[in-house]
């Protein structure tokens, strides 16, 4: 794809004043910092074999380094990944999918140029939104690969190249995440993990490795995500937009014939807060799929609504369950089944339910816990068990699996059937 | 008769019943103790090194600091910034604490950047894996238990407390040994329906510090595993002018300077 230049004298003034920023907070820093990291040794293998797969799903070794400085006004936030990976072919570093041997997972310095203003600009992890790994108002990258394999949870998210402005006015917060060119998620893309291939309809992996065309020219290829919180005596309410793209190759341009991110828009909302014994939350969002609206192109998602609702509680000391109700509707149903394959049509619901547990044990040194996702209409399920055991402050052992088992091979979960895999990881942090 | 006279008269009628010439009752005594623990000055902060030794001699220890602000009715509001073990540095927890209902809590995964809610729970579990419970923290409320003044010498007040919702809690009394002087608690035993003592809270030592008399080691025991976690604290301070917008959001994603001391 044809790169354009962004004008220069826009980069000129962001440059300039990001420098004026820079230096002006820099000199601030100094006050207090800490240094730390870890390194990270992991394992994994699927269960069963997988034609189309290595045996190994994991097997890597890590050094995370990070540095932390908090000056008066300003903080700076350094954090880097540098990993050897024996699964997936050596690649040349791409700093935006974290490949090669250099991860940079933080880079980012956060100032207040007025007391009711903060800016952090860099490379930074954003998170928001209510679900506990179901996301809606969430459209901040994931890496699906690291968490179906088993890096530890803090690897779903994928870092973001952005700006983030927040406003805190007084009786209500205003965020806006700008991220000057698209960052997608990291998708399952088929080297790794096997995943349904619809044109091949059929599951596929490193014989068709998903290659996109990936919107990346700077400040038009953007995405923008707002997001206004207010907190009404300890019950958190938001209000959501996002403006930017499908976060996988979800489209496919028939005369490319290659996947594609269609463009996508989403206004939703949320309520979090204690009730009776523990706490519930709701979200709620609308994905208007721009190019789509009438629902009539098999090669682009039709729009949807997507709704979400959860609690959790402490059933007994140190044993924390919850539960989640999560529903996609699919908008204009009938242009999407006319043109749709029938034997892998959906549903115009996609009903989901998630149970967690989580165990503490051993003076909270030993963490049992069981994730599980389980869809009535896919017909499908996702179980991640997990034990983490603190042997020392330093030392900590992990284990777990990623189980996935479903009646068709075209569904979410069902499609990853021939990855169910085990892993177990020792981490020494410092 | 004047009115004036009426009051007066009642007033003094009300002060001898109540025996409140001189005496103070178990209530007042714990009341006044809960204010010296966990109310002095209008905000403060401190740094804490916590060592949990277990029945073996092993130790985990953790650094972090809280910061604390008073609000209205006696609400709070606490920050508490880890900085070790290093798996856990740059953590946040912070609590809403509400006295008419269930506190709000959440805990700041900084590798996320997830402002995670946790459910209001068990007030009565492990803070951070150590023999120090979440309500060793912020307070017990002192309506929670039914106290009794068992004795009274020179120097302290033994206060027996009853819990008024058995169901709620591990133990089925505990005993307080009340400061006379500073009315901070020096000693608590706790203890489970079969007479046995499981749980001891030690202020080992207390210093004055800004003009208020403050616990700065403290050591809990469960007698059972044979576990003791001690406290020290230092850098304390009170009365710094805490600003109540350090227990948001904005200040999980960058800790306030307050914490850098």
């Amino acid at each position: 794809m044809m790169k354009k230049p962004a004008p220069f004298f826009i980069l000129a003034v962001i440059a300039g004043s990001c420098w004026f920023a820079v230096s002006a907070a820099a000199a601030d820093l100094g006050e207090f910092g800490q240094f730390n990291g870890f390194a990270d040794a992991r394992y994994g293998a699927r269960l069963q074999s997988d034609s189309y797969q290595k045996q190994t799903t994991l097997a890597e070794t890590r050094l995370q380094l990070g540095l932390f400085r908090l000056g008066g006004s300003s903080t700076l936030q350094l954090r880097t990944d540098i990993y050897y990976d024996d699964v997936v072919e050596q690649k040349s570093v791409d700093l935006k999918e974290g490949s090669g041997w250099i991860d940079l997972r933080e880079a980012n310095l956060l100032f207040s140029p007025h007391s009711l203003v903060d800016l952090k600009v860099g490379r930074q992890i954003l998170t928001w939104g209510t679900g506990d790994l179901l996301f809606i108002n969430d459209l901040f990258p994931k890496d699906w690969q690291a968490f179906f394999i088993g890096r530890d949870v803090e690897y779903l998210k994928a870092p973001s190249d952005a700006v983030l402005i927040s406003l805190f006015p007084g009786w209500f917060n205003i965020d806006i995440a700008y991220t000057p060119r698209f960052d997608p998620d990291r998708y399952i893309r088929g080297e790794r993990l096997s995943y349904w291939n619809p044109g091949l309809n059929r599951i596929a992996g490193r014989d068709a490795v998903v290659s996109p065309s990936t919107p990346d020219r700077w400040f038009s290829d953007d995405e923008i995500a707002v997001r206004l919180t207010k907190n009404i005596s300890g019950y958190e309410t938001a209000l959501y937009f996002y403006d930017g793209y499908w976060k996988s190759p979800v489209g496919f341009d028939p005369l490319a014939a290659t996947a594609l991110f269609p463009r996508l828009s989403v206004y939703g909302a949320s309520l979090r807060g204690n009730l009776g014994p523990g706490v519930a939350n709701l979200e709620i969002g609308y994905y208007d799929s721009r190019h789509d609206r009438s629902g009539d192109d098999p090669f682009l998602p039709n729009s949807e609504w997507r709704f979400l609702a959860g609690y959790e509680q402490e059933v007994v000391r140190n044993v924390t369950l919850a539960g989640q109700y999560y529903l996609e509707a699919l908008q204009r149903y009938d242009a999407y089944e006319s043109t749709a394959s029938a034997a892998t049509a959906r549903d115009p619901y996609r009903h989901l339910v998630t149970l967690r547990l989580t165990w503490l044990m051993l003076n909270q040194n030993l963490n049992l816990s069981l994730f599980c996702y389980y869809s009535p209409t896919d017909e499908d399920i996702y179980l991640r068990p997990a034990l983490k055991y603190k042997l020392t402050d330093a030392w900590q052992l992990s284990a777990g699996a990623n189980i996935f088992y479903g009646r068709y091979d075209h569904t979410f979960f069902a499609q990853f059937n021939q990855n169910t895999n085990l892993y177990t990881g020792v981490r020494y942090s410092f | 008769m004047p009115l004036k006279l009426v009051f007066t008269l009642c007033t003094i009628f009300l002060l001898i019943a109540s025996g409140a010439l001189g005496a103070l009752t178990a209530e007042q005594i714990v009341s006044q103790a809960n204010q010296a623990s966990y109310y002095a000055g209008k905000d403060g902060r401190a740094n804490v090194k916590m060592t949990i030794t277990d029945k073996n001699g092993g130790t985990r220890n953790r650094e972090f600091t809280i910061l604390r602000l008073n609000g209205q009715k006696g609400d709070q509001k606490f920050y508490v910034y880890f900085r070790a073990p290093a798996d856990v540095h740059q953590m946040v927890f912070l609590v809403w604490k509400n006295i008419e209902r269930d506190d709000d809590r959440w805990l700041w995964l900084p590798a996320l950047n997830l402002q995670k809610r946790i459910a209001p729970g068990d007030k009565r579990t492990s803070f951070v894996g150590s023999d120090f419970l979440y309500e060793d923290v912020s307070g017990r409320g002192i309506d929670e238990d039914r106290h009794e003044l068992v004795e009274e010498k020179e120097d302290y007040y033994l206060i027996k407390s009853v819990p008024k919702d058995p169901s709620s809690v591990e133990f089925t009394w505990f005993q307080t040994w009340i400061d006379k002087e500073t009315f901070l608690p020096k000693r608590a035993e706790y203890y489970q329906r079969n007479g046995n003592r499981y749980r001891e809270v030690e202020a080992v030592k207390i210093e004055t510090v800004g003009g208020f008399p403050t616990v700065t080691i403290a050591e809990a025991r469960d007698l059972n595993s044979g576990s003791v976690t001690r406290n020290s604290f230092s850098e304390i301070e009170y009365n710094i002018g805490l600003q109540e917008r350090i227990f948001t959001e904005r200040f999980l994603r960058r800790p306030p300077r307050e914490i850098s001391r």
